[in-house]
């Protein structure tokens, strides 16, 4: 017994056991789950165990399908250049023109106020500005910018977006900071020593060396964005349509075969676009 | 002897608040000539490197190279370049790139850049490493293409940060010798910031000693170390004892002091074996005093600490100090 515990290989597996585990039990099983039941047949009352490729078919057959997940798509794409504009800018302020720390704390810390309320309440309080008879509207009419309120201000693409940009910038902002600072300050100098003005200097030296964390902020506001549904729900008013939405609904409709069936379609079509975007940036020395 | 080349500071001050780092400095350093620029760390010889760069503002007075005023051009138009203390390679960038950034940045076209750089990396001898990436390099490589890099732009003044202190000792002797070699063969000027004398003697044309932001003495290597003129540069280029007799300081080499049976009276503190020589540390009525005897003559009269011993030296070697 005692022999058996002093062994290296039982000790490394037991210390690697407990995280193991928790990953096989809440990560590995539930996706085991759904691709399981993805193949199970279903009626509008009843889920047959079975193996049947009808609801792949189904999905695949449908132009639907494909409108919503390029739907989702055009989300993803929108929201990732919107983020990634002000996300950048704002780190680079944070990390290049703050000089005193206290300073740049400070301002990194306004900068997650909005986080320390819901999700929910943070799109809610969007629609009484945007609405109709919202404080914008008001606004631009008193000025007479507008004769008539705007009607694409809320309920539209324009506000799933914008609650997307909100919600999701500090996602952004937080990784390309972060690797922002650990930008030696003598590169800077030493580009400037060799004739470098400072847009030379941002696009040869400063741009290059943030990748990595502009990859990682990438991934993270392209997984929320294509994994949302509520945003889309609130924001649109239920007239939009996402992946998300679409499962929301089939679970709504009890329709759980379906609904697996296009988690996994979704899940796939995220890896593969993190795979494609990993091919082009090494961010394993910024982990 | 004024030539066209040279680089002139005037009154230079700088300031950081109410802290003054370096305090009206004036000096010239002659064109063509390696200079060391030696002190302690917060005596200021940074800030003068890098005020002369570009890096840094002056506060007060002027930089005048070969006659023109530099004192408020940006880097790149001062006819400097510098070498960063760290090295301050490019990371993302391959050796060639690092060497050709400042050809790029000014517009050149690709194929006449490389050849530029090239031309560098052989200077250095780096040619073979071209399209290595500086993390795929030791110290000393990285060091060479740093050297590339800020030669690139044909400086008439190379402005060095440090730049040997982040080798090991045994490769900073035989880089400090290069340096030296590609000195005489561009025939520019070197500055060169240290806090080693050692390396300021080995390399120097003139020495430039710094302390609480001015220039305590400057002159050729050999009049530095041989006749001191403060008790800081006495004390700072080591090797000497500062005495204080009929209140008037004096400078005495510790090579110059003998120990023997006659002399004033001291008690051995130390004994320490350097090779060629033993340092003997001895208490003479309260001031320690350092002597450096040849090992031969050391151990034919062996002496331990503890032991009573007489030091003599020639008057005419001691060397008064003005402050």
């Amino acid at each position: 017994m005692d022999r058996i515990l002093k062994s290296r290989n039982v000790m490394g597996w037991a210390q690697a056991s407990p995280l193991a585990l928790i990953l096989f039990g809440f990560l590995v099983l539930p996706i085991l789950t759904i691709t399981v039941v993805s193949f199970w047949r279903a009626t509008e009352f009843s889920i047959i165990p079975a193996f049947s490729l009808e609801n792949y078919a189904f999905l695949f057959g449908s132009d639907v399908t494909y409108r919503v997940f390029f739907a989702t798509f055009k989300y993803a794409a929108i929201t990732w250049a919107l983020t990634l504009g002000i996300g950048f800018t704002v780190a680079f302020y944070l990390a290049f023109h703050i000089r005193s720390q206290t300073m740049q704390i400070a301002l990194f810390l306004l900068c997650t106020i909005p986080f320390w309320t819901s999700n929910i309440i943070r799109m809610i309080s969007w629609i009484p500005f945007l609405g109709r008879n919202g404080i914008a509207n008001q606004t631009l009419i008193s000025w007479g910018v507008i004769d008539e309120p705007l009607e694409w201000l809320l309920y539209s693409d324009f506000s799933v977006i914008l609650a997307f940009v909100h919600l999701y910038t500090l996602f952004m902002v937080v990784p390309i900071f972060n690797t922002m600072m650990r930008i030696d300050r003598s590169l800077l100098e030493a580009a400037r020593d060799a004739g470098a003005s400072g847009f030379q200097t941002l696009v040869h030296v400063i741009f290059p060396l943030t990748k990595p964390g502009i990859m990682i902020g990438t991934i993270f506001v392209v997984t929320l964005v294509m994994g949302d549904f509520i945003t889309v729900r609130f924001m649109s008013g239920s007239q939009k349509a996402n992946v998300g939405r679409l499962i929301s609904n089939d679970i709504a409709l009890l329709q759980y075969p379906s609904a697996a069936a296009t988690s996994v379609v979704l899940l796939c079509t995220v890896l593969l676009t993190i795979a494609i975007l990993l091919r082009f940036v090494d961010i394993r020395k910024e982990l | 002897m004024r030539s066209g080349a040279d680089l002139e500071l005037v009154h230079v001050t700088k300031r950081y608040g109410d802290t003054v780092a370096v305090r009206d400095v004036s000096h010239v350093f002659k064109g063509g000539s390696y200079v060391c620029l030696l002190g302690p760390s917060g005596c200021g010889k940074s800030t003068t490197l890098r005020m002369i760069a570009g890096h840094e503002d002056i506060s007060d007075g002027s930089i005048v190279l070969e006659g023109q005023d530099v004192s408020y051009l940006p880097p790149a138009r001062r006819g400097t370049a510098m070498m960063f203390q760290s090295y301050a390679l490019f990371p993302h960038l391959s050796v060639r790139d690092n060497v050709a950034f400042s050809l790029r940045m000014k517009g050149i076209d690709r194929a006449e850049r490389d050849r530029a750089a090239g031309e560098m990396l052989e200077l250095v001898d780096m040619g073979t490493y071209a399209e290595r990436l500086p993390a795929q390099l030791s110290g000393g490589q990285q060091q060479r293409v740093a050297l590339a890099r800020a030669l690139v732009t044909k400086p008439r003044v190379l402005l060095l940060d440090e730049p040997l202190s982040a080798l090991d000792p045994f490769l900073r002797v035989r880089v400090r010798a290069e340096l030296k070699k590609l000195q005489r063969e561009l025939g520019i000027s070197f500055l060169h910031v240290t806090h080693g004398q050692d390396e300021a003697l080995a390399l120097a044309d003139e020495i430039v000693v710094m302390n609480n932001a001015v220039i305590e003495q400057a002159g050729n290597p050999r009049d530095v170390f041989a006749a001191p003129r403060t008790e800081f540069v006495a004390r700072f280029m080591g090797g000497h004892n500062v005495l204080s007799e009929g209140g008037v300081r004096y400078a005495l080499r510790a090579d110059d002091v003998r120990l023997g049976p006659t002399g004033r009276p001291a008690i051995v503190r130390t004994v320490e074996y350097q090779g060629a020589h033993v340092a003997v540390t001895a208490e003479m009525s309260g001031t320690e005093i350092l002597a450096l005897v040849p090992e031969a003559t050391f151990f034919s009269d062996p002496k331990n600490p503890g032991d009573a011993v007489g030091l003599a030296w020639d008057e005419g070697r001691l060397h008064r100090l003005q402050a």
